[in-house]
């Protein structure tokens, strides 16, 4: 029993980390329907500054804001460099510059920091105050911190009147362009949102996982598990989703047969079992309108 | 009357193919002017045109500053509220964001909470669906969602494209009576592009005739429903 609720909790910190990576590959993906291959690679470089930030001596919370606002810029300039002259190209030429982004990412990090395995520090103290051995402090502090970034997007997006704007130039840009809203700068302002969410991710499993160019690989792939289950019209199902991947893949190592070994097959295996019986997701929607 | 808008030799191009070969027209502030023409006149790419969602050349004059070649959030931002083919309803929020959308360019939040009512005293349905997915509503509702959104904006002139296309010819009178009410108690300039020559007739002041993208006629909407030609090809009397 106890191997299983560490199991649990284990899986819903883990699924933490892929329900942020799952909304920010959502929340691009609303607005230029593709999938943002380079996410995990651009968590990853953000990882590495607040490494960078952390090794010149800043604090670790002032190296974590200041992480997110450098991320929020990057995303911000690579729709604006990157993506807004390509904006009427076919789907291929994106996915090219996806691929493009990645390599890049993935060699810059290795060519600037290399490719030795870093340790990355926890904020949270190593031993939790409750007399418990189920789940770690920086578990806790993994899901807690999560937790509260997922209620200020909430927030965001449900009563601001950018966030209204936002959801309304990436369901309709030509009506939203009618009611004067400057759809390019939403589209930047989703991306920037996506790389922030990226880089509280990445700061978060870097503990757990180390740090090097390539620990994003295997959490990316969770994360489109998680935006896939949950379904890719829907944030909260993509942070749903990414929370039952986790607990799935956790709980599914102790079935003996899967052991750790086929943890990642499971991963595949959820992607297209959902896309065969729910092709839009446990919670996205089939949009009903009258004509 | 001071002239609120000021077309000037405008032209358009679809690929190759031209749209509008120079179109001329102004339009009285406090006015309601009418564009007729059949299908493809080039009715809808005027009104597109204004609000730079196409490519044109020419000039367009809006309260005296030109606003050919700027952005369409700039040009809706001077005052131009469109209400487009289609109705353009942001399906999946409800009534009551589509309405907030239609403010997002403003910053006095009282006041747009005061315009959220005067919107709803026009079109009462709104307000009892005011937290429905605005998707889901009936064609008539959506349009007057439309014509809502264009208000919340507070607008100098609005362009109306087609308000009246798939309604029940009842929703149409209704609609189109509020519409002469927003005009006088708003003050706000109407551009109406209508396939119902009659039913536009009856609302404008004045009506250019189009075809084939070029301004063929031109007067109060008097002169132009007792112009013979019009009267047998438009008005079918």
């Amino acid at each position: 029993m106890d191997l299983f609720l560490q199991q649990l909790f284990g899986g819903l910190a883990t699924g933490a980390i892929y329900a942020s990576i799952a909304l920010a590959v959502v929340m691009i993906y609303q607005a230029i329907d593709h999938f943002n291959f380079a996410q995990g690679e651009m968590a990853m470089f953000s990882t590495f500054i607040a490494w960078q930030l952390l090794d010149w001596g800043f604090p670790y919370w002032a190296a974590f804001f200041a992480c997110i606002v450098i991320s929020f810029l990057g995303g911000v300039a690579i729709e604006r460099i990157v993506f807004k002259p390509i904006h009427n190209a076919p789907v291929l030429s994106h996915i090219i510059v996806f691929i493009a982004l990645f390599s890049i990412f993935n060699s810059v990090a290795g060519f600037i920091w290399d490719y030795t395995i870093k340790a990355y520090p926890s904020p949270f103290p190593s031993e939790t105050p409750f007399e418990t051995t189920l789940i770690g402090m920086h578990q806790l502090g993994m899901i807690a911190i999560v937790l509260a970034m997922l209620g200020a997007i909430y927030v965001f997006f449900r009563f601001t009147s950018v966030g209204l704007a936002m959801r309304a130039a990436a369901a309709n840009p030509v009506s939203a362009r009618l009611v004067g809203v400057s759809v390019d700068w939403m589209l930047a302002l989703g991306w920037g949102l996506a790389a922030a969410i990226g880089a509280v991710a990445g700061m978060l499993i870097a503990p757990i996982v180390f740090l090097e160019p390539n620990m994003m690989l295997g959490i990316l792939l969770y994360g489109f598990a998680g935006a896939v289950v949950g379904g890719l019209t829907s944030p909260g199902g993509a942070v749903v989703g990414g929370f039952l991947v986790g607990v799935i893949e956790n709980l599914a190592s102790l079935v003996p047969f899967i052991g750790s070994e086929l943890k990642l097959t499971v991963a595949l295996v959820l992607i297209v079992g959902v896309l065969l019986v729910r092709p839009f997701g446990l919670f996205g929607r089939v949009v009903v309108n009258r004509v | 009357m001071a002239t609120l808008l000021e077309v000037r030799n405008l032209e358009a191009f679809y690929g190759q193919t031209q749209a509008l070969h120079g179109i001329d027209f102004s339009l009285e502030d406090g006015g309601i002017t009418t564009l007729l023409g059949a299908n493809g006149a080039g009715k809808t790419t005027t009104l597109r045109a204004i609000c730079g969602m196409i490519t044109t050349s020419g000039e367009v004059n809006f309260a005296g500053t030109p606003v050919m070649g700027r952005k369409t959030e700039d040009i809706v931002r001077q005052g131009i509220a469109h209400v487009p083919e289609g109705r353009g309803t942001f399906d999946r929020i409800t009534t009551e964001e589509n309405l907030r959308l239609g403010a997002y360019t403003r910053r006095d939040s009282a006041a747009v909470a005061e315009d959220m009512e005067t919107v709803f005293s026009y079109f009462p349905r709104l307000r009892e669906r005011r937290n429905q997915q605005a998707g889901t509503m009936s064609g008539g509702e959506q349009q007057m969602l439309a014509v809502g959104r264009a208000l919340m904006l507070r607008p100098r002139l609005m362009l109306l494209d087609e308000p009246s296309f798939g309604l029940a010819p009842l929703i149409v009178q209704e609609l189109f009576e509020i519409l002469r009410t927003i005009n006088r108690e708003q003050n706000v300039s109407m551009l109406l592009v209508e396939q119902n020559a009659s039913l536009a007739l009856s609302l404008a002041d004045h009506a250019y005739l189009l075809e084939t993208g070029r301004v063929v006629m031109s007067g109060t909407s008097e002169e132009i429903a007792s112009d013979e030609s019009v009267r047998q090809a438009y008005l079918g009397y």
